[in-house]
């Protein structure tokens, strides 16, 4: 069946109530019934929590062939404890039928891709694919497609109960004997675990792995005792120097620079641009640079930031230092300058993808979103994003807030240079949409500014305000002019992913991609 | 012009491809580039198309394209061939095969 962005998804993914994308909002002021954990009782006073080994408190969560495991994963590309846990639920425990629920998996769970290539983990979803995990899926390892949601979208399939997690791991930095855990005061800070806390209180099981035993109470804490069963120490749980990959990197490149003064010029043009503002930016050079430059119009007008939402850089930390940014509200941390932060300045506050992003509860807060910048793989001549597949179709993104903050904002800008190497960034049809073009406004490129025309609003704005704009035709047509327009990709008809729309519904399915051939 | 030994051009640095020549009795080609699914086909007809104009009708060619431009794919394989028949100092023919 064609859905809202004209992908066709297969009948037979159709079934127990699943329907394609029919546009955002589509499920405002649907009823629905909250999935519960099934949880055991800790009656009699126990003390402690500590197991000696993760295969302990594996063995006292009842690990079972066939469960969902989940893990957070605010230490990005330094995660140790992913790996560790499946190692030991796999290698020395035996266990199969696999069920991983992730909020992303990338190099630092490459061991995962072992274990797919071998059919020990079966299913997968998460937000985000790289590595050789996603070369796994992409090829087809996995018994089931991967469900790929976003961050809003997660935790609404969890309270939907559509994926219910049996034993969640949770990293933290600091934890007492009982569980009480935070992001910080140990040895490896990561800062917000705002990724993690849904998952402990929607899990039958919840784990702390931690590297650094607190006294008891651990408070005040991100995950509460009460949710814990057991707790275990080990040397490392992550190295936080990799937090900060690539990225997540501010800029230097003068091109990059360019447009994100233009991205502040563009957000400086609205309406919605007055004291008390909200704002949001991905970790994509231009993006990140975007706080910059930002800081030069708030200056000139006299105003400051409300808050600023979603995963924090530095960046954004230092606008609040000068008394610019009046709360920050945190489900991640991008670099140790922002972990730190969190902890030191009580309106710099934690809080979880639910609060943050979920489409089903009574208004997160991406709802009340004036501006997110964000970045893209591709961005079609509908306006569609693909932050999931490469050009060759494989796996290797993650949808992350994108979806949920383009849908919740008032002025959604993307920025990408035109083109990246041989590949045309903007295009005739993305090879996966994974943020639909009616959440996207402004598309900020090196080559000019194009505004969605359902927007006729704002492109006034730039209009009165001097600012230049053209088509997204006629982007994509310098695009294919420098670099060829691209041949469609072939793919079989296997659907290795599907990728849900943040309400649940199918937006878009990624198949398995047929191999080049120069013969 | 005829492919007389072993020569390379080009790097394997992003957006550029490096492209190798060596003697033989026929025309084969091996690519490999990072973007074969959308570019393999313009790829392999760029190379040649160059290969042609140059009048190299045999000799193993192999080109491993990092996302180069067709402009840079087209050097590249003109620099190989000229380097394989020592035409690079004063035999690169001007107006001629090479015409910009």
């Amino acid at each position: 069946m064609i859905n809202a962005v004209g992908r066709d998804i297969p009948d037979y993914l159709l079934k127990d109530g699943r329907e394609v994308y029919q546009g955002k909002n589509y499920r405002d002021g649907q009823y629905f019934k909250k999935d519960s954990p099934r949880v055991k009782k800790h009656e009699k006073p126990e003390g402690s929590k500590l197991c000696s080994t993760i295969r302990e408190a594996c063995e006292k969560c009842g690990a079972h062939d066939g469960m969902t495991f989940s893990f957070h994963t605010e230490f990005r590309d330094g995660d140790y404890v992913a790996a560790m846990v499946c190692k030991v639920l796999v290698e020395e425990m035996g266990l199969k039928d696999l069920h991983v629920a992730a909020t992303s998996l990338g190099s630092a769970q490459n061991i995962f891709a072992d274990y797919i290539e071998e059919g020990i983990i079966v299913e997968a979803q998460s937000s985000g694919v790289r590595g050789r995990i996603g070369e796994a899926i992409s090829t087809g390892k996995l018994r089931e497609p991967a469900i790929i949601r976003s961050h809003g979208g997660r935790p609404r399939a969890v309270e939907a109960g559509e994926v219910h997690i049996d034993i969640a791991f949770l990293a933290a930095s600091s934890s007492d004997c009982c569980g009480n855990a935070k992001g910080q005061g140990g040895k490896n800070n990561c800062g917000s675990m705002g990724f993690a806390m849904h998952d402990a209180r929607y899990a039958d099981h919840t784990v702390i792995i931690t590297d650094a035993l607190a006294d008891f109470p651990n408070i005040p804490c991100s995950i509460s005792c009460i949710d814990v069963d057991a707790v275990c120490v080990v040397d490392q749980i992550g190295d936080t120097s990799k937090i900060a990959t690539k990225e997540a990197r501010m800029t230097e490149n003068p091109r990059e620079l360019m447009m994100a003064k233009n991205v502040a010029d563009v957000i400086a043009a609205t309406p919605y641009f007055k004291d008390g503002f909200s704002f949001q930016t991905g970790v994509g050079g231009p993006s990140l640079a975007a706080n910059r430059f930002l800081e030069e119009h708030m200056r000139e007008r006299n105003i400051k930031m409300g808050f600023a939402l979603g995963g924090i850089s530095g960046a954004v930390c230092d606008l609040m230092d000068k008394g610019l940014v009046e709360r920050i509200l945190d489900t991640q941390d991008f670099d140790q300058k922002a972990a730190a932060h969190l902890f030191s300045n009580p309106k710099h506050i934690e809080i979880d993808l639910s609060q943050y992003a979920n489409p089903s509860n009574k208004g997160a807060y991406v709802n009340n979103l004036d501006f997110v910048v964000l970045s893209a793989l591709e961005i079609d001549t509908k306006f569609n994003v693909n932050v999931i597949t490469g050009s060759d179709g494989i796996l290797r993104g993650a949808p992350g807030g994108h979806p949920d903050t383009a849908a919740g904002s008032k002025c959604c800008i993307i920025v990408t240079p035109l083109t990246r190497g041989r590949m045309a960034t903007v295009c005739k049809d993305v090879v996966t949409v994974t943020t639909p073009g009616d959440c996207v406004d402004v598309l900020v490129t090196d080559y000019g500014i194009a505004v969605n025309p359902l927007r006729q609003d704002l492109i006034a704005c730039l209009d009165d305000a001097g600012i230049k704009h053209v088509t997204i035709e006629s982007l994509q047509e310098k695009a294919y002019s420098l670099v060829g327009e691209p041949d469609p990709l072939e793919f079989e008809d296997q659907v290795v992913a599907i990728v849900e729309a943040r309400d649940g519904t199918i937006l878009d399915v990624v198949r398995k991609i047929k191999p080049y051939s120069f013969d | 012009m005829l492919i007389e030994k072993n020569a390379v051009a080009g790097t394997l640095e992003s957006s550029d491809a490096q492209v190798s020549v060596e003697p033989a009795d026929e025309l084969r080609l091996n690519i490999e580039s990072v973007v074969a699914n959308q570019y393999g086909r313009q790829i392999k007809a760029t190379v040649l198309e160059t290969l042609s104009r140059l009048g190299v009708d045999k000799g193993v060619i192999t080109v491993i394209d990092k996302g180069a431009l067709d402009c840079t794919l087209k050097a590249r394989v003109e620099c190989a061939v000229f380097r394989s028949c020592d035409s690079s100092e004063a035999g690169i023919p001007w107006g001629g095969a090479v015409n910009g």
